[in-house]
């Protein structure tokens, strides 16, 4: 690994050399997960339990005649089977989703997609629960679906959303950022323009473990425990007091261990609700585990963006303008978890990483029958699009002007000192050095001697493509000025207590999938008071143990929960001054702190330790005015602007001219997310990401039959890259830290996710570039990439 | 956890045993070997037998034995016991070629070369790998054993002669002098099954021109091997004019259908691009194996 900055060698490290702060540091979580103690929510047995199973549509669209449950009710073990009809008596029938619009939680008049939600069985055991399922009589009649989002808005489509009131289309929103105006008026005069339709197709995030829930009501205290799959705890606890009309101090959401996320677990999904209509009907705690294919089929998928993308730049080469109108599919119900002020989430930095004079899009978001969702799969709120979007337009201009498209990128870059950088849709860059990393990642990859290859396999007929990815990610979100999820403020809470003998507990809100929490946020704590990760419990997942936040999503935790904690651990660090200065009896403006104490200055020898002045602090020693008997801080911290990580990346592929098969040959990533905190963790997370990416461009997409059939509802179908589609990852870094966050840092989760798959597509289609290829749309599965050869290039949908 | 629809379970402990379980239980009993296409069919209730008749107690059917001209393989033998044998790797290159291929080592390590066959699934690759060998199947019932030729063995998509009280227990394929074999696989992913799959089997008389060639094709809708290929090759000398006519022969055979995997022109031309590369393959590997029995064959200048 080429390394261009590191971080000045730590001089707090304890004996084992394991750093008491920032640096390499095997995760604390470890090895409960490699021994197999982890505990996740289908771990969880109680006294009692019910299973549930849900019934699902076959059809894509079809009204609900009738349902017939008398021979489910019959079968051995069944105890209830819930319908929507139920759920209208309850009304629960429909709930609100993250995007202002109401989702069915059990189907009452029609069917909406296909795997929609019909009817909910509990019984005893799962098995029995299964098999009533079969039971269970019901007569649809079949509607013609909406499959295709390009004719969601014809005069003719079948209208999805019909119960709602005055409506006759399947029209969603639209919206629009920067100037249309002068960014025509760019266009106009431009010396260049080149256009191109660019789909991102439909994929789902497909974590690990898939959702579920285990539902605890308790009909004397009135109290509801959710013990459930859920990337915000908090967010949740106050929607299910919104929906289900229980106070919310009566109801407590626990996210145990939870088997990845990627953005799939931030809605409520209807089995969730359906566990806990299941124990309120029930008197028992009931336990909904989705399977496979459910998980494929129902919850939130991801991207499905049509984009008409335009670039505009001058003859030699200075890019002007950038402009897009995108459709979006979101499925039967708008369930997108996005800002309510921003129906494309920040879709805002299709701007990408250039200078630029002019930039506007829109976006159309529309219904379908497909399932609902939408900004899943680590995509830092349509991001993922955005960048996928301006890196193919860069690389065709690269093509028309023929022009190399690392020169053509080097030459629009924005400059260090244009930062912080405002963009043309209203964002403010806050930092950053992108030549500095475009270089170094050429450095590494030897980007001219694999230009050389690449001419001489050439010579002999052989398809070799490099391609450049140049990424800013927006995350961080966000200021409460700006953004809010259903009414609920961006912000997180943190809370921080040592104990007596110098050992501590963080209390964060945001819940770990796999990111690594435990070690990270225990480390922040440690760089701040200066004890070992080690003597440091971090808290998290359970509503009635941490303070409020909206949780993990969108690369967030890191930029505003690890704020959060950097904040409180200096506050309790302030506090333990005026206590030490007590003890020392001297004032506290005469203490300095070096990394674990305070001691007075001028006379190191002089001083106490965060150990020794938390038993002060619960001890005997006489506390100054003001100061309580505790070495306790709580914060809640507004992030004043989003962070913006960015990247080079660098992919080399060889494509197989007789069947168009793509091999990932190299893939050189050099990441800046500000100040690192643990550099095992930051590539942990970057080879998970680049990984994903390779699923994305050369294998993934949900598809759907003519009938609304989806096509993509089991891993025989969807498909998974394993280690032998991958190459090994070279990573590299910089580090431009945030001016405005804390400690710089700017979140690292979704960088690759939203990096790495214009790489790999710009070097399958650099490959293709001697048959005059200058686009094709992702997955590049072999019958693609040969279809493209063969001058047929199709989009996906 | 998708659960499959409620079965019985027996385990059976010789042959035998597993015939009069079969007898017993009637035509929705399914024998479970490695439970690798079987049991994700039924968690989907795709499948729904009513009983399972283990068989992975049956040690005497995991073998792999030389005898005279002919490589005999237990039905139980599985596919990893296939890709690590010395012995198959020399005598049919295409066994391993194939193998590494088939799914991933999880599955390897307990799927069976009787439940591949037994299975019959279009895109099965030790189907074809066993058509182009020339195999036969060794088959037992309630009145005894029968042996089938691989033709005889297949009846289409998901289907086979075995019988419902009968188990399919060895697979014997002919040993031959100067031959060679390959097999060439697309997938859009590692362990997926193939887009489109060929394989072929050349020997060499002692002249050095074409004994015996086959070239069969996976997932593109062929049962068998193409025959106007085996027709084309039989008696000529091996050349790159001669396995590009045996390409355009195999696309005309296959009859594919459109799927996720790909359209129909695509799978056709794989079977053509596909034939082509495992005639070369073959007809190297059977070069060697002749040039290193002291067989010649290329005419020798003269």
């Amino acid at each position: 690994m080429t390394i261009l900055q590191e971080h000045a060698p730590n001089p707090a490290a304890d004996d084992a050399g394991r750093p008491i702060g920032y640096g390499r540091l095997q995760r604390k979580e470890d090895p409960r997960f490699v021994r197999g103690r982890g505990h996740y929510v289908d771990d969880i047995t109680l006294p009692g339990m019910l299973h549930g199973a849900i019934l699902r549509s076959p059809v894509a669209h079809a009204r609900l005649v009738s349902i017939d449950t008398s021979a489910a009710l019959a079968h051995p073990g069944v105890v209830a089977v819930i319908t929507g009809a139920d759920l209208l008596g309850l009304g629960l029938a429909w709930a609100p989703t993250l995007s202002a619009d109401v989702q069915a939680v059990l189907v009452t008049d029609k069917v909406r997609f296909q795997g929609q939600e019909v009817a909910f069985v509990v019984a005893e055991d799962r098995y029995a629960a299964r098999d009533a399922l079969e039971l269970i009589e019901v007569d649809y009649d079949v509607l013609p679906p909406l499959v295709d989002a390009r004719k969601a808005l014809d005069p003719d489509a079948p209208v999805v959303r019909d119960e709602m009131e005055g409506r006759t289309d399947n029209h969603i929103f639209d919206w629009e950022a920067g100037n249309k105006a002068e960014t025509d008026a760019v266009f106009a005069a431009a010396d260049v323009v080149v256009s191109q339709e660019i789909v991102y197709p439909r994929s789902h995030p497909a974590p690990m473990e898939t959702c579920g829930a285990v539902a605890d009501f308790d009909a004397v205290t009135g109290k509801l425990t959710l013990y459930e799959t859920s990337q915000a705890p908090h967010a949740h606890r106050t929607l299910f007091a919104m929906v289900a009309g229980i106070p919310e101090h009566k109801i407590r959401i626990v996210s145990p261990d939870i088997g990845g996320g990627f953005g799939n677990k931030v809605g409520i999904y209807p089995g969730y609700i359906l566990a806990v209509v299941g124990s309120i009907v029930t008197g028992k705690p009931v336990k909904w585990m989705e399977d496979r294919s459910e998980n494929l089929m129902s919850t939130s998928f991801a991207r499905d963006y049509i984009m008409q993308g335009e670039i505009a730049a001058t003859k030699d080469g200075k890019i002007l303008a950038v402009r897009t109108s995108v459709l979006a599919d979101h499925g039967a119900f708008n369930a997108t978890a996005q800002p309510t002020k921003y129906p494309a989430g920040f879709f805002h930095i299709f701007t990408g990483s250039y200078d630029l004079q002019a930039a506007h899009c829109s976006v159309t978001g529309v219904y379908t029958n497909k399932a609902p969702g939408g900004v899943a799969y680590a995509c830092s709120f349509r991001v993922t699009e955005a960048v996928y979007l301006i890196e193919r337009l860069v690389d065709i201009l690269a093509a028309k002007l023929e022009v190399d498209p690392a020169e053509l990128r080097l030459k629009n870059l924005i400059k260090p000192e244009q930062f912080p950088y405002p963009n043309k849709t209203g964002w403010e860059y806050d930092s950053g050095n992108y030549e500095r990393a475009l270089r170094l990642s050429m450095s590494m990859a030897g980007y001219d001697d694999l230009r050389r290859e690449q001419r001489a396999k050439r010579d002999r007929g052989e398809l070799m493509g490099i391609g450049i990815s140049f990424f800013t990610e927006t995350v961080g979100a966000g200021p409460r000025k700006h953004m809010d999820i259903v009414g609920l403020g961006m912000n997180d809470g943190a809370e921080l207590r040592v104990h007596p003998t110098g050992k501590a507990v963080v209390r964060i809100s945001v819940q770990s999938q796999g990111q690594g929490h435990e070690t990270t946020f225990a480390q922040i704590v440690a760089e701040e008071i200066g004890i070992p990760p080690e003597d440091i419990d971090v808290v998290h997942g359970d509503t009635d143990q941490t303070p409020f936040g909206l949780g993990t999503y969108g690369s967030r935790s890191t930029p505003v929960s690890g704020a959060a904690v950097a904040l409180v651990a200096r506050k309790v660090r302030e506090k333990a001054r005026f206590i030490a200065a007590a003890m020392l009896e001297t004032r506290p403006e005469d203490l300095e702190w070096e990394k674990g104490r305070w001691f007075v200055k001028g006379d190191p020898s002089v001083g106490k330790t965060i150990a020794e002045i938390a038993m002060g602090a619960y001890g005997t020693v006489a506390l100054p005015e003001g100061i309580d008997g505790n070495l306790d801080a709580e914060v809640t911290y507004d992030p004043p602007n989003l962070t913006f990580p960015f990247g080079a990346y660098i992919c080399v592929v060889d494509v197989d001219p007789g069947t168009g098969h793509v091999a990932v040959r190299r893939f050189v990533a050099v990441d800046d997310c500000g100040t690192r905190i643990n550099p095992m963790i930051i590539e942990g997370q970057v080879h998970g990401g680049l990984t994903d990416g390779v699923g994305m461009a050369l294998m993934q997409f949900i598809e759907f039959d003519e009938s609304g059939n989806n096509l993509g509802g089991s891993f025989m179908d969807y498909l998974i890259p394993t280690a032998m589609e991958v190459p090994d990852w070279e990573t590299g870094y910089t580090v431009t830290p945030s001016p405005h966050h804390p400690i710089g840092a700017k979140g690292i989760g979704e960088s690759a996710t939203v990096g790495s798959p214009p790489a790999i597509v710009n070097a399958v289609v650099d490959a293709l570039s001697p048959f005059g290829i200058t686009h094709m749309d992702m997955p590049c599965t072999p019958a693609r990439v040969w279809a493209a050869i063969q001058g047929r290039p199709r989009p996906p949908i | 956890m998708q659960i499959p629809a409620p079965f019985e379970y027996a385990r059976a402990d010789t042959v035998d045993d597993a015939i009069a379980l079969l007898s017993r239980h009637g035509p929705e009993a399914r024998i479970i070997a490695g439970g690798h296409s079987l049991l994700p069919m039924m968690k989907l209730r795709l499948a729904r037998p009513e009983w399972l008749i283990d068989i992975n107690d049956l040690y005497e059917l995991d073998f792999v034995l030389r005898d005279g001209d002919r490589l005999r393989i237990g039905a139980l033998t599985r596919h990893t016991t296939l890709l690590e044998s010395a012995e198959i790797a020399a005598l049919f290159p295409i066994v391993g070629d194939a193998e590494r291929v088939i799914a991933d080592p999880i599955v390897r390590n307990r799927g069976t070369i009787g439940g591949s066959l037994c299975q019959a699934d279009p895109a099965e690759d030790l189907a074809t790998v066993c058509d182009v060998l020339g195999a036969e199947a060794i088959v037992r019932g309630p009145s005894g054993e029968r042996m089938l030729t691989m033709t005889e063995f297949h009846r289409g998509a998901y289907e086979t002669a075995v019988a419902p009280d009968e188990l399919l227990c060895e697979v014997r394929i002919p040993i031959r002098p100067r031959s060679g074999s390959a097999y060439e696989k697309v997938e859009r992913r590692v362990g997926d099954w193939a887009v489109a799959a060929a394989g072929a089997a050349l020997s060499f008389a002692e002249d050095g021109t074409i004994a015996v060639a086959s070239v069969g094709l996976t997932a593109v809708g062929l049962d068998g091997t193409v025959g106007a290929v085996t027709e084309l090759l039989r008696g000529e000398r091996p050349g790159e004019p001669l396995f590009i006519e045996a390409g355009r022969l195999a696309a005309l055979a296959a009859d594919p259908v459109a799927d996720q995997r790909g359209p129909i022109d695509y799978k056709r031309h794989l079977a053509d691009e596909l034939t082509r590369r495992v005639l070369r393959r073959a007809s190297d590997r059977a070069a060697q194996s002749a040039g290193a029995t002291g067989h010649p064959t290329t005419p020798q200048e003269g």
